[in-house]
C-alpha cells in the first residue's frame, strides 16, 4: 500500500550526498526559493516535512477508506479499522514493541501530559489496587534532567504540585552530558519516576539510557523516555532499552502533525487509570460507573487522528526502507561537520558535546554579541531555515548562561553542500552586524 | 537596499550598540517604584525570553507635565534593543499625551506588514524600523519597549491623578 523511496536499493553502508540528493526528489517542499535562494531547510528538529508517498497516504485513506474506526461494520469502517490498526502495527514494529503497547496520542507532550495526569489520578480519590503503584503523595519523588525539553519538564512539575511529591533533576556539566555521580545523591527509595530525554533537543547530547534504567530499577521507580529527537533518527528498541514508557511525535519524522505515540509496557498501561475519559475506551458503561478496555483502547477516548496515523505509519516504513542506521550514520557525520564548521568560526560558541564527542545530527550555538533572532534573521535572508529561541528549554540556556540560541538541525534529506553553505553563512554574522561590543553591556 | 538591509538599517545597529537609557540598573529594576509620577513595566516576549523592565519618570515642575526620562534594563535582539533605545531619547520632554499618540502611531506602523510609509516628523529614528513591519515575526522585538512604555505611562499619569 505504502510507496517505497527512492533509495530502497541503495547501498546498505551510510548514505551519500548522491543518494540524499535523490531522496531529496520525494520532498517537494525542499524544491523552491527563499529571498531568492534555494532553501536549505535546516529545522526538522523542531518539525521535518514529509516525503510524497506519506501525504499520498493520507490521500489515499481520505478517497477510499475515511470512516468512524472501531464502530460499525459497514464496508469503509471495517477499511478504515484495518488501516488505523495496520498503521498502529506498523510503528509498533519500528520501535521493537507490541502493537496493544502503542497509544496513539496528538503528540509527545499529549504523551507526557497522558502519564503525569493518569498518575495524578491514581493517587487521588477511590482507585483500583492496581492502579495505586502510580500513586505519588508527599515524600514521593520525580527525577528529571537539566536538559529537558519544557515538555518533559512542566507536566511533572504540575504532578508533584498536585500530589505534593518533589521534583529533582540531574544537573549537567558544562560540555553538555548529565552529571551521573549526582545519580546516588538524587536517587533513593522515594524516587517513583525518572523521565529523560533520550538525544537533546538543543545539546544533541545522546544520554546513557542502559546506565539511567539501571539506576532508576535499582530503586524500583519507572522509567519515561523522552525519545522526540530520537525516534526520527536513530534505531529505538524500546525493548532493548527496556524503559517502561517512551513518547515521540511524528511531526519530526515525515508525518504531519496531530500524531504522536505513547509506548508503554502492556501490564503497566494495563494498571494505570484512564486520562482522557469517553467514547470507545469502555466495556459497560450505567448512569453511575463505567469499566474500561485494556490498553490502548483504554487511552484512546474519542475519534482517534486515523489519518495521521495512517501517515505516520508511511513516515515510519519510509524511514525504514532507507535505513534507521544509515540515517544514524548520515546525520552523524552532518552533525560533526556542523560542530567543527561552527567551532571554527570566530566568535561562535558551539553548545553541548565538543567537536568529534557523539551528537545527533544537530547543533545550536551563541554568536558573540549578535542576539539568536537577528542570526536567524540574517540566515533567512540566504534562504536558510533554522530555529531561534529557547528551544522550550529556558533552564537549559538559564544554565549555559544564555536566554536564546541558535540551532540548524539536520535531517535524512539534508547534504554536506547545504552544511557548508550554512557554515559560510554564520561566518558572515558577526561582520555583518558589526559585532564587537553588542550585547557587551550584559 | 535589500529588505534586510533596510531592516537592520545603520541607525539602528548603532542604537543597538549605544542603547541609550539603557541604564536603569538592574537592582533597581528589581523593585516597583512608588513614587508619584513614576511608572514602571516590565515586559517579556515568550517566544524567545528577551525581557525589558522601563521606568517612566513624568517632570512636574514646569506648567505642563512632561516625561522627564525613560530608562530601562534589558537584554535582546538588535530591533528590541534599538527600539528602547530609540524610545528613550524620542520619549524624552514629550507630554503623556504626546507619548500616547506616538506609541499609537508606531503600533500601527508596526503592524501595516509594510504598507504604511513611516511619519518622520512624528517618529523620529522610530521611522528607520519601519523595516520591520515586513517580517511579522519581528514585529513584537519592535514593540516590547512601547509596550512596556505605554503601560509605565499608564501608571505615572494614574499615580499623578491620584
Amino acid at each position: 500500500m505504502v510507496p517505497t523511496p527512492a533509495t530502497s536499493d541503495a547501498a546498505l553502508n551510510g548514505l551519500d550526498d548522491g543518494q540524499v540528493l535523490r531522496i531529496r526528489n520525494d520532498f517537494p517542499i525542499l524544491d523552491q526559493m527563499v529571498n531568492g535562494r534555494p532553501l536549505v531547510y535546516l529545522d526538522s528538529g523542531a518539525t521535518s516535512q514529509n516525503p510524497r508517498s506519506v501525504m499520498e497516504a493520507e490521500q489515499e485513506y481520505y478517497e477510499m477508506r475515511n470512516a468512524a474506526v472501531h464502530r460499525g461494520a459497514h464496508h469503509l469502517a471495517v477499511h478504515a479499522t484495518d488501516a488505523f490498526e495496520e498503521a498502529r502495527a506498523a510503528v509498533a514494529g519500528f520501535i521493537g514493541a507490541s502493537e496493544e503497547e502503542v497509544v496513539w496520542t496528538a503528540n509527545a507532550t499529549a504523551g507526557l501530559n497522558l502519564l503525569a495526569y493518569s498518575f495524578s489520578n491514581a493517587s487521588t480519590g477511590e482507585v483500583s489496587a492496581a492502579s495505586r503503584r502510580f500513586a505519588l503523595g508527599i515524600g514521593d519523588e520525580v527525577l528529571v534532567t537539566e536538559m529537558e525539553h519544557h515538555a518533559n519538564l512542566i507536566p511533572w512539575q504540575e504532578l508533584c504540585r498536585r500530589t505534593g511529591a518533589t521534583l529533582k533533576f540531574i544537573p549537567i556539566e558544562d560540555d553538555g552530558t548529565l552529571r551521573l555521580e549526582e545519580l546516588p545523591r538524587l536517587l533513593s527509595g522515594r524516587t517513583r519516576v525518572v523521565s529523560f530525554t533520550h538525544a537533546s533537543n538543543v545539546l544533541g547530547t545522546i544520554n546513557p539510557v542502559q546506565q539511567l534504567v539501571a539506576a532508576a530499577r535499582e530503586v524500583g521507580a519507572l522509567v519515561v523516555l523522552d525519545a522526540c529527537q530520537s525516534a526520527p533518527h536513530l534505531t529505538l528498541d524500546v525493548k532493548a532499552l527496556d524503559v517502561d514508557f517512551a513518547v515521540f511525535s511524528g511531526h519530526k519524522m515525515l508525518a504531519p502533525t496531530g500524531i504522536g505515540v505513547l509506548y508503554g509496557k502492556k501490564a503497566l498501561l494495563d494498571a494505570m487509570p484512564p486520562f482522557m475519559t469517553g467514547g470507545s475506551m469502555i466495556t459497560t458503561v450505567t448512569m453511575e460507573s463505567a469499566n474500561y478496555l485494556p490498553a490502548p483502547q483504554r487511552f484512546e477516548a474519542g475519534t482517534q487522528p486515523i489519518s495521521q496515523a495512517v501517515a505516520l505509519a508511511a513516515a515510519v516504513n519510509y524511514l525504514t526502507e532507507t535505513g534507521m542506521d544509515r540515517i544514524a550514520r548520515w546525520e552523524s557525520f552532518l552533525g560533526q561537520r556542523l560542530v567543527a564548521g561552527l567551532s571554527a568560526i570566530d566568535g561562535v560558541r558551539v553548545l553541548g558535546p565538543a567537536a568529534g564527542q557523539e551528537r545527533v545530527g544537530l547543533a545550536s550555538f551563541d554568536v558573540a554579541g549578535v542576539h539568536a533572532h537577528d542570526v536567524g534573521q540574517y540566515l533567512d535572508s540566504v534562504g536558510i531555515a533554522v530555529r531561534v529561541g529557547h528551544h522550550c528549554a529556558q533552564p537549559l540556556h538559564r544554565r549555559l548562561g544564555l536566554t536564546a540560541s541558535t540551532r540548524a538541525s539536520t535531517y535524512l534529506y539534508n547534504t554536506t553542500a547545504e552544511v557548508d553553505q550554512f557554515l559560510e553563512a554564520v561566518a558572515q554574522v558577526r561582520p555583518y552586524f558589526g559585532a564587537v561590543t553588542m550585547g557587551a553591556g550584559k | 537596499m535589500s529588505e534586510l538591509d533596510a531592516m537592520y538599517q545603520q541607525l539602528i545597529l548603532e542604537h543597538a550598540k549605544t542603547r541609550s537609557g539603557g541604564d536603569l540598573p538592574p537592582a533597581a529594576a528589581a523593585v516597583a517604584p512608588a513614587e508619584p509620577g513614576v511608572g514602571q513595566s516590565h515586559q517579556l516576549n515568550p517566544v524567545c525570553g528577551d525581557e525589558i523592565t522601563l521606568r517612566l519618570e513624568l517632570d512636574r515642575s514646569g506648567t505642563l507635565v512632561s516625561v522627564k526620562d525613560v530608562s530601562w534594563a534589558g537584554d535582546g535582539c538588535a530591533i528590541s534593543m534599538a527600539s528602547a533605545s530609540i524610545l528613550s531619547e524620542l520619549s524624552e520632554g514629550m507630554t503623556p499625551a504626546e507619548l500616547g499618540s506616538v506609541i499609537t502611531v508606531f503600533r500601527e506602523l508596526m503592524r501595516s506588514r509594510g504598507r504604511l510609509e513611516a511619519d518622520e516628523e512624528v517618529l523620529g529614528d522610530a521611522a528607520a524600523l519601519a523595516g520591520v513591519a515586513k517580517y511579522p515575526a519581528r514585529v513584537k522585538c519592535a514593540m516590547l519597549a512601547w509596550v512596556a512604555a505605554e503601560d509605565a505611562l499608564h501608571q505615572a499619569v494614574a499615580a499623578e491623578a491620584s
